[in-house]
């Protein structure tokens, strides 16, 4: 995929300018409320016009000013899952789903509906009424009936926000199945960094109407001044042993215990970066369940803390720490440390 | 207790409402999407002229009915010249009907589409429907039942439709004499008071059962 943009829009008050090229397949705009991405995803879904410029997809010209092209939405192959979803309320499960399969141009990416339906996990709803189906599953059916009508590229308008933690962390991995399954490329927008990581490779980060930054998610992670928290491993544990009060995960080629809690399944867990100690040399004995040895492989400056970058054994773990303990600890690239994590610090995401 | 007359009244009466309301239907319904969706210029004065028999004595509108359609205007020596009569004729009493009820059924549909979120025509728009797919697959569908209310509202009250009429149409039996005119001429009359009785009955009965099929019909349409 290949989206070029370069488009102006002034509204009473507010300005909206970007400029950008994307080759990701899956992306993010992040920004905070008010920073223009509902209405770049409006410019780009050609429900709002911009004043001039351009944007092209995959060499297809969506809207250019000097040559007085604007192809209507209809034409220009763009889905949308909006925040609210947008389910037509007039219709069942299974109409809303085939709105889209119906009108979609002849010489679309063939999506198999059935196939589908049993990766979002509908097929026990298609009869119901839209307004009998809880916020998880009306996302499931939103982004089921976009994909369905085959676009090139889909924008999801913070189609989890407004949904509990825990619907939200449900839907992730339908989304991420769906998407690499159909291999559909995505423009991911949201104010909110978790998702972000979990659902895009990098992001545009939005501001006051423009693109300030384009770079890895990973990296607006690590930065800290955006998000203006500590950075969050995200972790995914699997074979999990029940060891009584403890539960025992595996994490790569590391083993992990935490805590037990109602849900003992593998799944993504995420770890604060300043819940881990680091050591220089082993602690005989420690409350701590955890203690990893681990390789630094580089040290970045956050705002007021020093990120840490550790290889435990093939996986990445960040710990950030005071600039104190970096001469303290000789932490330097190369050098062996022992990673400290006490198995309540783990906190499970879906 | 009717007469011949009275149940041409009532034939004439329900003709010109039904008339009147299927006429005014697409126009409609098409000035409450342009005050509701609508990004022109001008809105407020295109609601005024739409609400002004509203609040327009219905003499008035008929008086000024008969100078755009009368044989010495611009407009009736046109229609004129093609053989279209229209003073006291049927079409006048549509005509006068359609003047009156026509801010009626705006109003109703308006209200209706306010309360429809456009996102969901958006939606639609990006799911590869152009938009007069829209506007009959979503559109029309999620303002189903104002449209109702507004068609019954504007067919009562052209069942009842007297001042704009009988200066337009006249109060010709058989010809332009609905049910309220014929009520008029009964009560003008001695001994016609039984007459007029019997059609005002007539009056309420079947305004009685617009509201009844109209209200069946809504509660037919499952709720959303």
């Amino acid at each position: 995929m290949l989206l070029e943009v370069d488009v102006e829009k002034r509204y009473s008050g507010f300005h909206t300018r970007a400029e950008f090229s994307l080759s990701s397949e899956r992306c993010g705009v992040f920004g905070p409320s008010g920073s223009g991405k509902s209405t770049l995803m409006h410019l780009l879904a050609g429900l709002t016009d911009p004043d001039r410029g351009h944007i092209r997809l995959n060499d297809k010209t969506l809207f250019d000013s000097s040559r007085n092209i604007n192809l209507p939405p209809q034409k220009r192959r763009i889905g949308v899952v909006f925040q609210h979803a947008h389910l037509f309320p007039h219709m069942n499960v299974r109409k809303n789903l085939s709105y889209g399969l119906k009108r979609r141009s002849s010489g679309a990416n063939d999506i198999d509906p059935q196939q589908l339906i049993e990766v979002l996990q509908l097929t026990n709803m298609l009869e119901r009424r839209v307004s009998k189906l809880s916020g998880g599953e009306r996302q499931r059916v939103a982004l089921g009936r976009t994909i369905l009508a085959s676009p090139d590229l889909i924008l999801m308008d913070e189609p989890l926000t407004g949904l509990d933690a825990e619907l939200k962390y449900k839907i992730i991995p339908h989304l991420q199945r769906v998407f690499s399954e159909f291999s559909i490329p995505v423009l991911f927008i949201s104010h909110d960094l978790q998702e972000m990581r979990v659902m895009t490779d990098n992001v545009l980060v939005m501001q006051d109407g423009t693109i300030k930054r384009h770079l890895s998610t990973e990296a607006l992670a690590r930065s800290g001044s955006v998000s203006g928290r500590r950075y969050m491993n995200l972790l995914t544990l699997e074979s999990p042993t029940d060891l009584g009060d403890l539960m025992r995960y595996r994490w790569g080629e590391v083993e992990l215990m935490l805590v037990k809690t109602h849900d003992t399944g593998s799944g993504q867990f995420c770890l604060n970066a300043s819940d881990i100690l680091l050591f220089k040399q082993h602690p005989q004995a420690a409350s701590a369940r955890n203690m990893l040895s681990c390789t630094i492989r580089s040290t970045y400056q956050t705002d007021w803390l020093v990120g840490v970058e550790l290889d435990c054994r093939g996986n990445t773990l960040i710990a950030e720490i005071v600039p104190q303990s970096i001469e303290e600890l000789d932490i330097r690239p190369g050098n062996e440390i022992i990673a400290v994590i006490k198995a309540s610090a783990f906190k499970r995401m879906y | 207790m009717l007469a011949v007359n009275d149940f041409s009244a009532i034939r004439l009466s329900l003709q010109v409402a039904a008339c009147a309301t299927i006429i005014s239907l697409p126009f409609g319904y098409a000035v409450a999407y342009l005050l509701v969706f609508g990004r022109m210029r001008g809105k407020v004065l295109l609601e005024g002229v739409v609400n002004l028999p509203l609040v327009l004595p219905p003499v008035v509108i008929g008086y000024l009915l008969l100078l755009l359609f009368g044989k010495h205007s611009p407009l009736g020596s046109l229609l004129v010249r093609y053989g279209i009569e229209v003073i006291f004729t049927l079409k006048a009493a549509v005509i006068a009907s359609t003047v009156v009820g026509f801010p009626l059924l705006v109003r109703s549909v308006r209200i209706g589409m306010e309360n429809v979120d456009r996102r969901y025509m958006q939606a639609s728009r990006t799911l590869g429907a152009g938009w007069w797919d829209t506007l009959f697959s979503v559109t029309i569908p999620l303002t189903y039942k104002a449209t109702l209310a507004g068609m019954t509202l504007m067919f009562a009250r052209s069942l009842g439709e007297f001042g704009a009429t009988i200066i337009l149409a006249g109060n010709i039996p058989g010809v332009t004499q609905t049910i309220p005119l014929a009520i008029y001429q009964y009560t003008s009359v001695p001994g016609g008071d039984a007459m007029a009785l019997s059609l005002c009955l007539v009056s309420i009965g079947l305004s009685f059962g617009v509201l009844m099929i109209s209200e069946a019909v809504n509660r037919s349409i499952p709720r959303r």
